[in-house]
């Protein structure tokens, strides 16, 4: 993850509170979309942005998962993300961050 | 009268020793992690220039096999060699670093490169011996410094190094005491910049088949800046390259748009061939030395070679219709906007299918789409997909959407309307234009009659703005009746000169 999202992503976490933070994800592969998901929750696995070595736990989805889709009014979902919906290999990032997050979330 | 595609070149410099040096995901980590095993192993995973040269995407980029022989090949591609594969192509050349590092000097016209006296004479030979390399570029290499020179610079005086094989041959020194616009590290990354784009230029004039004297204006498409403390971005690439390329009746400016550039660059000069404010355009742009080795984190942990070894250039020639090569269809432009949006939808339908809506055209009506053309050799092992893949997955589930084509065609769509990937990350370079070169020909052969190149640019990354940016125009076979369908500039004058004549007389006769 670009190390200056990094940083707006720590600074919004000490600012309203781990718990009140939910990282909305849309990377285009399960495995960029799970990087930057153990990012927000492990730590920076690359070891050269601000969160190395910081364990925020946040909880984090992917634009495409099924638990955040719901959330959205349906036409705009559609209009914003349908495409991509049929782009992408959904099941692929689902398992990735389903991963990330049973193993390193603490708010859920 | 559509200008058209005169000619274009690819090039490539093999630069191992800027990986190290000058890739930002390298200078990054020195910083932050100076002890990293990443910087332990980098070295053992650099590849040699014979395995560059070798590399398939390579060949591909300089002209010496089609994209579809790639498509052919088994990814991954690192493993694979390319049987005959040579240093010379037809759209350019894979330059070795040593000679690069005597361009480079041929380049410099304030004194900032400092040139180890043996590594010139131990390289000079060979430089001159590129057939595109000029006498008047050759004779520009300095005899060069005593190596005890070039350290004093680097530990007294911030310059950067420049190496060759791990040793230390010359150093680029600061072109200002305290203006960090003209430090060692920008005047490297410009210098680097600049001498690649003359590569460019130098071989767009032989394959365009034109003069140096034709060319009237310049327009550099790079990523750089280069200006002092009072206009950091101030320019002028164009010029400066135009200059050591020996485009003598040029002038020339910079145009900019990150990954987008290019394109912007090549609507601009289809743009002015076409109004007759000048006759033949060049679009060029150099590599990149930040954007070595910039996924060579994954490419190590993987056990891949650094594929990030070379910087990257182009250059596209431009000029008014000739009646036989493929025209720039200024008509069929697409354009994000300001107002488009960023939900991708939204950005593929403003740079495809709303040009093509504008003349009543359908997604299929292209026959080939040249998006990002990233090498997915490079990208993926990194995480980041098939690039060109995701592109033509994006175009075909639009034409989806639009009834263009059923559901159940979109593989096929992808791999009749698709290419693979084969250009060297290097931001602005892979971005649409690495097609046009083959698209040109393969349009002069009649395999294929109109291509659509799409440029995409991440404004976010200069904190200007959160807005995306494309633009994407089409070329297409030439009618061919245009040149002869109009009148030249002499029948015109001769029509007048007869009808003044006419006039004339009749007044006498009264």
């Amino acid at each position: 993850m670009d190390l200056e999202n990094q940083k707006r992503v720590k600074e919004f976490a000490d600012e309203f509170g781990a718990e009140n933070l939910v990282v909305v994800l849309g990377a285009a592969e399960g495995e960029a979309a799970g990087l930057a998901a153990e990012t927000v929750t492990a730590g920076d696995p690359t070891f050269a942005g601000p969160l190395t070595g910081v364990q925020l736990g946040l909880t984090t989805y992917h634009v495409c998962e099924p638990e955040l889709k719901a959330e959205f009014d349906e036409a705009v979902y559609d209009e914003q993300v349908g495409m991509m919906e049929m782009v992408l290999d959904v099941d692929d990032i689902v398992s990735e961050m389903s991963a990330i997050r049973d193993e390193f979330c603490k708010y859920l | 009268m559509n200008s058209v595609i005169k000619g274009a070149s690819y090039v490539l410099v093999h630069t191992p020793e800027m990986v190290v040096y000058n890739g930002t995901t390298q200078t990054t980590e020195r910083v932050v992690n100076p002890e990293s095993e990443y910087l332990k192993e980098l070295r053992g995973h650099l590849r040699s220039y014979e395995d560059c040269v070798n590399y398939w995407p390579n060949q591909v980029y300089i002209g010496n096999a089609h994209p579809d022989e790639l498509a052919q090949v088994e990814f991954p591609y690192f493993d694979k060699k390319k049987e005959g594969a040579e240093r010379y192509g037809k759209y350019g050349e894979i330059m070795p670093e040593e000679e690069f590092l005597l361009l480079v000097q041929a380049c410099d016209m304030f004194e900032v490169v400092k040139l180890d006296k043996n590594f010139v004479s131990a390289h000079k030979d060979a430089f001159a011996a590129d057939p595109i390399i000029t006498e008047d570029i050759v004779s520009k290499i300095e005899e060069g410094y005593e190596l005890d020179e070039i350290k004093h610079f680097i530990e007294n005086e911030h310059a950067e190094g420049l190496y060759h094989n791990n040793e230390l041959v010359g150093c680029v020194r600061t072109a200002h005491d305290i203006d960090v616009n003209l430090s060692a590290h920008v005047m490297h990354e410009n210098l680097m910049s600049k001498a690649s784009s003359v590569l460019a230029l130098l071989y767009a004039v032989r394959n365009a088949g034109i003069n140096k004297e034709d060319v009237e204006y310049v327009i550099d498409c790079a990523e750089e800046a280069c200006g002092d403390m009072n206009q950091r971005g101030g320019g002028n690439f164009a010029k400066a390259a135009a200059e050591v390329a020996g485009l003598v009746s040029a002038t020339g400016s910079d145009s900019r748009g990150f990954c987008a550039g290019p394109t912007h660059a090549l609507i601009e000069a289809a743009a002015l061939v076409k109004s007759g404010a000048y006759k033949t355009v060049v679009v060029t742009a150099g590599g990149c030395t930040a954007k070595l080795g910039m996924n060579g984190k994954d490419h190590v942990k993987k056990g891949l070679p650094i594929l990030e070894d070379c910087l990257g250039g182009f250059a596209v020639v431009i000029s008014e219709n000739d009646g036989v090569n493929p025209e720039i269809n200024l008509d069929v432009l697409g354009r994000h906007t300001v107002g488009t949006g960023s939900a991708p939808q939204a950005v593929i339908g403003s740079l495809v299918t709303d040009p093509l809506d504008r003349v009543g055209w359908k997604v299929t009506d292209i026959d080939k789409f040249s998006p990002e053309m990233q090498n997915p050799d490079i990208t993926k092992p990194a995480g980041a997909g098939d690039v060109p893949l995701a592109n033509y997955k994006m175009i075909g589930a639009l034409a989806v959407k639009r009834g263009d084509i059923d559901r159940k065609e979109l593989p096929d769509f992808i791999q009749k309307h698709g290419l693979t990937g084969w250009a060297p990350t290097q931001g602005h370079i892979p971005s649409g234009v690495p097609y046009i070169g083959v698209a040109r020909e393969d349009i002069l052969a009649g395999n294929i009659k109109k291509a659509m190149i799409i440029g995409k640019g991440s404004l976010f990354l200069g904190r200007m703005t959160n807005l995306f940016d494309g633009v994407s125009f089409v070329i297409q076979a030439n009618e061919g009746n245009d040149a002869a369908g109009t009148v030249s500039e002499e029948e015109v004058k001769g029509l007048i000169a007869k009808a003044m004549k006419e006039f004339a007389e009749t007044l006498m006769a009264e």
